[in-house]
């Protein structure tokens, strides 16, 4: 962009001035943006919730004349209180690197060629078009993401499930998720945690879950290390497989071997049964006892189907279920000592103690993932620490929306923005808004992500069109997806904002808006709605995804459906998708209040917000009378589930005699596409590395960034080493970061998954190493 | 052509009346502090004669109790041409 040479000499007189006011006012503030505006030469504040993972930290971006120039922590967001992590700091540099996507490209005798957007989506259009007619509905599919914002994945879940009638969408939230999900489902028959981050400023105990919340939810981590020191009477557990900086900040850290968290936790409730800590009068009236199926598998094959059955039990059945559970037995299989058992047990059974569970991938990303997440409510539930204030078992999430628009909209095959496809009443809802017939929507799910991708490969699907995502990078056992998309006959179209190695196997790529290009809502972990306007516009021919998915779902014939202008279409889009979420278990707030505040947590109720749901102090939906009502399930109770502990898919053998668990890093997020752009956290994390113990260095005779080969039966990579670095695994274990795709560790990863939920895990397959 | 920016302090209690005064000058662009009493002001006149006028407007507003300049730049006093516009 051109910058007049008098602005940039105003801009560094009032940075001269702002800078001469912090010295003498400290804590002085000018994020006053609304006097601002039309100041030329000036900066201008608008607010935004960032983009960099599912915290939702409310930023303000700077603004002169088109660019985006500064961000500062948005001191009236309650998430982060003025406070961003350094992707946070740095994010609008993400918006600007020299090789953005502004035009579209299509392949033409194998070379990608730029053409007009337009023809771009005439092209995708009429690819659909002519793949329904030839191979069927079911031959196209979508898969979208997490990052989208909630308009994007209404329309994509409008388009799909209601105009072309294929429940062939998803999202790479499956891969982050899903078991939370399937979780929170099993236990309390409603998503998404019942509490929210105000937990943290009155828990006296933190335990952590396999989550390094030190690097992957910093804003959060740094409000609990506040608590500790505020404080006298905060502890801070941490409870994973490898050391992380998490670990190093807890009070108390514990490795537990892989897997093997469904035996602890398991071993925590016997052991709060043992000594009579349990919440009889919690336990007698809100909840009741359930097992399901055992020995449930993997999901390695293709057409892998599963389906859990209930059956209820009775506390002395649960009882005696636990009985294979004692601290002493869970040390031989998890390696965690009986005393250390014992005296997690202790901090949940005190009376006195309001406890907080914090997880996320550790437990999500597991082959039982649905059953820890169960069994980790079931600690809560005994113990009647649950939906009151500090006491909170706390799924966070990954990515900005993955809430928002996966969860809360239903961009999964099963699901619609209310319930679910097979559910008569909840496709009848769908038609009624959506305005198409109730047939039209088929009550067949189709494909999860994993046998989404096995069926492109195998050819049942043709079509696939990919937006704000790179599986590429991010599919597990990679190879097969990536040679599956490769076949002659499959036609992918990838809508992105950087060149990634899912646009190098497109056929069209389209130029998308990121993030505050375009205007749009994320939906956070704690059920906050966070609205963002078209502060910037966007590069070149760049769309925004909800945009792109409009215009080719006109050229498919679809106008009355989509009939909103380019205007207002994001206003009466949320208004529409509010029809989906009436009531007060999960009203949504009005357009209008959405662009007045940093965030609104629903439910959103006669124009206030529920902070703890199921309590009837602050969830209106409850109507039981009781203290706390879990309207969820039929039975008005919460579940407590019998799950045992199962092996792994994959575990180290004489031949693999190594853990493989891969992970992020505090300055990328996800696979690096947009924060490798960001200079200053490119120079700080350049590329990737495998974190070794280091007494297996020594036996393997490595240093300190000496190549090393990473073997898995699925593939190989080759990379440096990292010892006694910001994380140490134990013996017998390797960590790999994923976010840099010159090294893809995602062809060394297994494709197994939960059953119930099916999402893969990346935590644990079997490798060997050598020195490369 | 010169350039200025100031730290300006109201009179007690009439920020808005100095931000209503400031802004509908010509020549100034005003940030309010969000916490504090307190104004940035940038000025931008085209020359000396408009300078020395302006700086007599500002001193008669009764809402301005004070200012303390941070920032000051004059084309006229600069070595060489400016560049003039440019990519950043």
């Amino acid at each position: 962009m051109k910058f007049n040479r008098r602005s940039f000499i105003k801009g560094a007189a009032t940075s001269s001035a702002i800078a001469a006011a912090s010295a003498i006012f400290p804590g002085i503030s000018f994020a006053d943006w609304t006097k601002q505006e039309g100041a030329s030469g000036m900066i201008t504040w608008k607010k935004a919730p960032c983009r960099f993972c599912g915290t939702g930290c409310g930023v303000l971006i700077g603004v002169s004349g088109d660019r985006a120039v500064a961000v500062k922590g948005d001191p009236n967001c309650s998430v982060n209180k003025g406070l961003c992590c350094v992707k946070g700091y740095h994010s609008v540099q993400a918006l600007y690197g020299k090789d953005r996507l502004t035009k579209a490209q299509v392949r033409r005798n194998g070379a990608m060629v730029e053409v007009p957007i337009k023809e771009a989506l005439d092209i995708i259009a009429a690819r659909m078009k002519e793949t329904i007619a030839r191979h069927g509905k079911d031959a196209v599919a979508m898969y979208g993401s997490g990052q989208w914002t909630i308009p994007d994945g209404y329309v994509a879940s409008k388009l799909f499930k209601g105009c072309l009638g294929t429940n062939n969408l998803e999202a790479n939230a499956r891969l982050c998720m899903a078991s939370a999900v399937t979780g929170f489902m099993t236990s309390f028959g409603l998503d998404e945690p019942m509490g929210c981050y105000e937990d943290i400023d009155h828990a006296n105990v933190f335990v952590t879950w396999g989550n390094n919340m030190a690097e992957m939810h910093p804003v959060l981590f740094s409000r609990m290390l506040a608590n500790r020191k505020r404080r006298n009477n905060v502890e801070i557990i941490d409870l994973a497989t490898r050391t992380t900086r998490t670990s190093q900040a807890a009070d108390k850290a514990i490795l537990f071997r892989p897997q093997t968290d469904l035996a602890v936790a398991n071993a925590i409730c016997y052991e709060i049964i043992h000594n009579k800590w349990v919440n009889q009068d919690f336990l007698n009236n809100h909840v009741s006892f359930h097992k399901g199926k055992t020995n449930i598998g993997y999901g390695t094959e293709d057409h892998f189907a599963f389906t859990d059955t209930e059956e209820a039990i009775s506390f002395a059945d649960y009882q005696k279920f636990l009985e294979d559970y004692t601290p002493e037995k869970v040390e031989k299989i998890s390696g965690v000592s009986a005393r250390d058992i014992k005296y997690l047990a202790s901090l949940y059974g005190d009376p006195t103690k309001k406890v907080t569970s914090f997880w996320c991938m550790g437990m999500n990303q597991h082959t039982r993932g649905t059953w820890i997440q169960n069994l980790v409510y079931n600690i809560h539930l005994l113990t009647g620490k649950i939906s009151t204030p500090g006491n909170s078992p706390f799924s966070l999430t990954g990515q900005p929306s993955a809430c928002g628009t996966v969860r809360e909209v239903g961009t999964l095959t099963h699901a619609l923005p209310h319930g679910v496809v097979t559910n008569d009443h909840d496709r009848e809802m769908a038609a009624k808004i959506w305005e198409v017939p109730v047939s039209n929507i088929d009550p067949k799910p189709t494909y999860h992500t994993v046998e989404m991708f096995r069926a492109l490969d195998r050819g049942d699907i043709k079509f696939m069109w990919i937006q704000v995502t790179n599986p590429m990078v991010t599919m597990p056992n990679l190879n097969r997806y990536r040679n599956g998309v490769l076949k002659d006959d499959r036609f992918i179209v990838v809508s992105e904002v950087y060149p990634t190695p899912t646009t190098d196997i497109a056929d069209v790529i389209l130029p998308a808006a990121m993030w505050v290009e375009q205007e749009g809502m994320f939906g956070n972990s704690e059920r906050r709605t966070q609205h963002f306007a078209r502060i910037v516009p966007p590069p070149g021919e760049a769309m925004s995804d909800t945009w792109q998915l409009i215009e080719v779902a006109r050229r498919l014939g679809f106008e009355k459906q989509f009939p909103w202008s380019e205007d207002e279409h994001i206003g009466k889009i949320w208004e529409e998708y509010r029809r989906f979420h009436e009531g007060p278990k999960h009203n949504m707030a009005p357009y209008t209040v959405l662009l007045e505040r940093p965030g609104v947590m629903w439910p959103f109720v006669d124009g206030k917000e529920t902070r703890w749901r199921f309590n009837p102090k602050h969830d209106p939906a409850c109507t039981n009378g009781k203290d706390f009502d879990f309207y969820g399930k039929k039975d008005n109770k919460a579940w407590i589930w019998a799950r045992p502990y199962e092996p792994a898919a994959e575990a180290p053998d004489a031949e693999y005699n190594f853990w493989l668990n891969t992970g992020r890093v505090i300055e990328h997020f996800h696979t690096g596409s947009m924060t490798r752009r960001i200079p200053i956290l490119h120079q700080a994390m350049p590329s990737s590395y495998v974190e070794l113990n280091p007494e297996d260095a020594a036996d393997l005779g490595v240093v300190n960034g000496e190549m090393v080969k990473i073997i898995s039966r699925r593939g190989a990579v080759t990379m440096p080493a990292s010892i006694n670095g910001r994380g140490v695994p134990p013996r017998g274990m390797v960590f790999v970061p994923f976010f840099d795709d010159s090294y893809l560790i995602n062809e060394v990863t297994l494709d197994a998954f939960c059953p119930i939920s099916k999402q893969p895990d990346y935590k644990k397959c079997a490798v060997r190493l050598e020195k490369a | 052509m010169p350039i200025f920016s100031y730290l300006v302090i109201p009179t007690t209690g009439a920020i808005d009346q100095l931000y209503d005064e400031l802004t509908a000058i010509p020549w100034c662009e005003v940030m309010v502090a969000e916490n504090k009493e307190i104004i940035i002001l940038v000025t931008d006149t085209p020359d000396a004669v408009t300078e020395t006028e302006l700086q007599k407007q500002l001193k008669e507003l009764p809402s301005l109790q004070s200012m303390s300049m941070t920032f000051g730049h004059n084309d006229d006093n600069q070595p060489g041409k400016p560049r003039g516009d440019y990519e950043v």
